[in-house]
C-alpha cells in the first residue's frame, strides 16, 4: 500500500464526495440538471467552476434528456464527461440510456436513488435505477461518503477501458447517504492523476478521420451491435477488479470486488443487500454472531454486469437466503432477487429463498426490521412462490 | 469527399464539387437532402453534424451505407440541440480550431418534440448551426401532422374527412419563436433560392453564436407534387408570400425579398393534391393569416405602413 500522504481530510456529504470524485478526473465536460436529492453534487461542482479552480464547460441544461443528450455529444469527440441525476430525471433521460450504452459513450452518472411518483416522493428507495436495470449501464451501488468519492474515480477508468467502453451509473441512496456528512480522505489531484489517465479512444469523431456513429442497423446488422455490447459489460467485471486493486495499490483503499461477503464463509443464513442498508445489517450480524449464530451479509457493490459466479462462490451452499431491496417488479417480487434467485437454481443445493422489500419512499429500516427478517431466514419452513415475498413492515399480512 | 463526375446545375454555384452527402436513399425529388447537401458543401469537410431520428437519419445512416462525408452522429428525436451543445462544449474543452458544428432535423424535430432543447441551446449561446428543414410533416414516418403543417393540409393524421378537412392550425411561427430568444443569427431560405440560402448558411458560419436556419423544404412524397416540381412548388411558396425569405441579426428582423404584388395563394394551393379537398374558407383563411403574418413582420422590421 503506498497510500497519498497529501490526501486532506474532510466533512463531507455523500453527494460533495461524488463531486470531489467528478472534480478530480477532471471532465471536460459536465451537463446536468437540479433534482432533489443530486443537488449538492452539481451545486458544488457549479462552484468550483466558477471560482476557476475546475476547468471543466459546465452546460446549464433544460433537462435531465439534454443533460445526457450533451454528454453522449461531448463523449463522441473523446471528451469526459459526467452528469448526476435522480428518481423522475432519470426516467426522463431513460431514452438516452439506451443511446448512450448502445452507442458505448463511457459517461459516468451518479443517481441519487429515490421513490418514483406516484404518489409523489422525495425520498429514498431503489426503483430508479432498477428500472432501468437493463439499459446497459454498469451500475454500481455505494455504501458510504469514501466509497463515494472512491468510485467515482474507478467509475471511469472502468467505463473508459477499451474492453468495456460502456456508461457506469454510480446509485447512492436518497438522504440517507447523499445528505449524510462523514469524514472522508480527498485524494490530492496528483495522487488521482497518476492513477487515472486522460481518456482516449479511438471510438470517436475527429477532425482527421471523420467518421458516421450512433447510426442505424437492420435485422442484418443490429444483433451482433448487441453481442458486442453485451460481452464488454461483461469483461467489465473483471476490469472493475484490476481497477478496484489498481486503486487500492495508489491510495490503500479497497472496498472490495462486485460482491463484498462479510463472514459469508460459515454462514448457514445470508441476507443480501445492497446500497447504504449494508451497514445497518452488517451491525445486525455481528450482534447475532456474538450470540453464536451462524449469520453473514453479501454486499452485491456491481449489480450490473451481474457478478453470478462471485454470489456463488460466497454464498452458494448457505441453507437460507434472503434478499433485502428497496424496490418490487410491481405483480412479481423484487429485481434483485429475482437475479439472485436466478443465480442460485443453477447450481446443485438450493437454499431457501426470502426475498424482504422494504424502505419504500424513505421509510426507515431499523435493526428490528433486518433482526426479523434474520428469524424468518432461520426458520425451518421453506417457501415457494409469492409467500416468499415480504413487504416489510406492513400491517395485517407481511406475505405478498 | 468524393466529387460527382456529372455536372449538375448546382456545379454552377459557387461551390465545391466535393459531394459530402452522397449515397443516400432519398425520394426522388427529395427538398430536404438537398438542403443538407448545399448546406455542407458551404461548410466543408471540417464539420460536425448532427441528425435526430427523422428523414434525413433514415436515409443516410443506415450501416453498412453511410453516407455523411464528414463526422456525423445521429441524437436522440428531442436532443438535436443538446448533442450540439454537448459536441460544441467539447471541441471547445479539447481546444479544436476551425470547425463547424451543424444539425438537420425536420418541422416536427424542430418545433415539436425538439425545441425544448433547441430552446435552452440558444438560451446558453451555444456555438452551432440549428438547421431545421422544413417538409411539413413528419415524413419519415408515413406524413404525419406535425406543429409546422400548414392549415389544410392533409396529412396522414390529419386526414381530409367530412367534418375535419385537413390540419386545423397555422404552422408555429418558428422562425419568430427562435428570434425571441435574442439569437445570434436566424434566417428562413427554401432550396429553390440557393444563392440566397448559401448566403446565410455562410453568414451563419461566421456567427461566434448560435445560428438557425429553417429552409423550406417541399417533399414531393408528402404533398403530392412531381418529384420535378420540388424547385417549382417553393418558389411559388415565396411567390405567393406563404413563404417569407428573411433574417434575425443583432436583434433586427429584415425582411430580403417583398414580392410587389403576391400570386394567388391558388397557384401554390392547386400544385399539391394535400391542398385538393382545400374549400374556399380555408384558402381565404390560409390568405388572411398570411398578410397577418406579412404586417406583423412588417412592423417587427419597422418597415411597416403606419396604422
Amino acid at each position: 500500500m503506498t497510500g497519498d500522504p497529501a490526501a486532506q481530510p474532510k466533512f463531507l456529504s455523500g453527494n460533495e464526495a461524488v463531486a470531489w470524485g467528478a472534480r478530480l478526473a477532471r471532465p471536460h465536460v459536465i451537463a446536468a440538471y437540479p433534482i432533489t436529492p443530486q443537488t449538492t453534487v452539481i451545486e458544488r461542482l457549479a462552484d468550483w467552476v466558477a471560482e476557476g479552480s475546475l476547468a471543466s464547460e459546465f452546460l446549464h441544461v433544460e433537462s435531465e434528456h439534454s443533460a445526457l443528450s450533451a454528454c453522449m455529444g461531448a463523449s463522441a469527440l473523446g471528451a469526459r464527461t459526467f452528469t448526476a441525476t435522480s428518481s423522475q430525471g432519470l426516467l426522463y433521460m431513460a431514452e438516452c440510456l439506451t443511446y448512450a450504452s448502445g452507442g458505448r459513450f463511457p459517461i459516468v452518472m451518479m443517481n441519487a436513488n429515490r421513490a418514483l411518483a406516484l404518489p409523489w416522493n422525495i425520498y429514498g428507495d431503489q426503483q430508479d435505477s432498477l428500472a432501468l436495470v437493463s439499459s446497459g449501464w454498469i451500475q454500481l451501488y455505494i455504501e458510504d461518503a469514501q466509497e463515494a468519492l472512491d468510485l467515482t474515480l474507478q467509475a471511469f477508468a472502468i467505463a473508459e477501458h477499451p474492453e468495456v467502453l460502456t456508461p457506469v451509473m454510480l446509485n447512492l441512496d436518497g438522504f440517507v447517504l447523499t445528505h449524510t456528512y462523514e469524514p472522508v480522505a480527498v485524494p490530492s489531484q496528483e495522487a488521482v492523476d497518476a492513477f487515472l489517465a486522460p481518456f482516449e479512444t479511438p471510438n470517436k469523431m475527429s477532425l482527421t478521420h471523420p467518421v458516421n456513429m450512433g447510426f442505424t442497423a437492420g435485422p442484418a446488422h443490429y444483433t451482433e451491435f448487441k453481442v458486442q455490447q453485451h460481452r464488454a459489460m461483461k469483461n467489465a467485471l473483471k476490469v472493475a477488479a484490476d481497477v478496484g486493486r489498481d486503486f487500492a495499490r495508489h491510495f490503500g483503499r479497497d472496498h472490495g470486488g462486485a460482491v463484498v461477503p462479510y463472514l459469508c464463509e460459515d454462514a448457514e443464513v445470508v441476507l443480501v443487500t445492497l446500497g447504504s442498508v449494508a451497514g445497518t445489517v452488517r451491525e445486525v450480524v455481528d450482534e447475532l454472531r456474538s450470540r453464536g449464530q451462524a449469520v453473514g451479509m453479501l454486499k452485491l457493490r456491481i449489480l450490473r454486469p451481474f457478478p453470478e459466479r462471485h454470489l456463488l462462490q460466497a454464498i452458494g451452499r448457505c441453507k437460507s437466503v434472503g434478499v433485502l431491496e428497496k424496490d418490487v417488479s410491481f405483480g412479481y417480487q423484487g429485481a434483485v432477487f429475482s437475479d439472485v434467485a436466478a443465480a442460485l437454481s443453477g447450481q446443485g443445493s438450493k437454499p431457501m429463498l426470502r426475498n424482504f422489500v422494504a424502505g419504500l419512499g424513505g421509510r426507515d429500516i431499523s435493526r428490528d426490521d433486518v433482526r426479523a427478517m434474520f428469524a424468518m431466514l432461520q426458520s425451518a419452513c421453506d417457501q415457494t412462490g409469492e409467500s416468499r415475498l415480504h413487504f416489510v413492515g406492513v400491517e395485517e399480512s407481511t406475505h405478498a | 469527399m468524393p466529387s460527382s463526375t456529372a455536372k449538375s446545375p448546382v456545379a454552377k454555384l459557387p461551390l465545391s464539387e466535393d459531394e459530402p452527402f452522397l449515397g443516400h436513399k432519398a425520394c426522388a425529388g427529395c427538398g430536404g437532402s438537398l438542403a443538407v447537401r448545399l448546406v455542407l458543401k458551404v461548410l466543408g469537410e471540417r464539420t460536425f453534424v448532427v441528425l435526430p431520428a427523422g428523414c434525413m437519419s433514415a436515409v443516410g445512416f443506415i450501416y453498412p451505407q453511410l453516407a455523411f462525408g464528414c463526422n456525423a452522429i445521429i441524437s436522440t428525436f428531442a436532443g438535436t440541440a443538446s448533442m450540439m451543445s454537448g459536441v460544441a462544449a467539447a471541441a471547445r474543452a479539447l481546444g479544436l480550431r476551425d470547425y463547424h458544428v451543424v444539425g438537420f432535423a425536420g418541422d416536427g424535430g424542430t418545433a415539436d418534440i425538439g425545441l425544448q432543447a433547441l430552446s435552452g441551446a440558444i438560451d446558453r449561446g451555444d456555438h452551432f448551426i440549428y438547421v431545421c428543414y422544413d417538409n411539413e410533416a413528419y415524413m419519415n414516418t408515413g406524413v404525419q401532422k406535425s406543429g409546422l403543417t400548414p392549415l389544410g393540409a392533409r396529412t396522414t393524421t390529419s386526414p381530409a374527412g367530412r367534418v375535419l378537412a385537413g390540419a386545423r392550425s397555422h404552422k408555429k411561427q418558428i422562425f419568430e419563436i427562435v428570434a425571441a430568444h435574442g439569437i445570434d443569427y436566424a434566417a428562413t431560405a427554401t432550396v429553390a433560392h440557393p444563392y440566397d440560402l448559401i448566403r446565410k448558411v455562410e453568414k451563419a458560419r461566421d456567427t461566434a453564436g448560435t445560428s438557425f436556419l429553417h429552409i423550406l423544404a417541399p417533399c414531393p412524397t408528402g404533398w403530392g407534387v412531381e418529384t420535378s416540381e420540388t424547385l417549382d412548388v417553393a418558389r411559388a411558396a415565396v411567390d405567393t408570400g406563404l413563404w417569407i425569405l428573411a433574417e434575425f441579426e443583432a436583434g433586427r428582423f429584415r425582411i430580403n425579398k417583398t414580392p410587389r404584388r403576391f400570386k394567388p395563394v391558388s397557384d401554390y394551393l392547386g400544385q399539391q393534391k394535400r391542398f385538393a379537398h382545400l374549400g374556399s374558407a380555408d384558402a381565404f383563411a390560409i390568405e388572411k393569416e398570411r398578410d397577418t403574418r406579412w404586417k406583423r413582420l412588417q412592423r417587427l422590421c419597422g418597415t411597416a405602413a403606419s396604422g
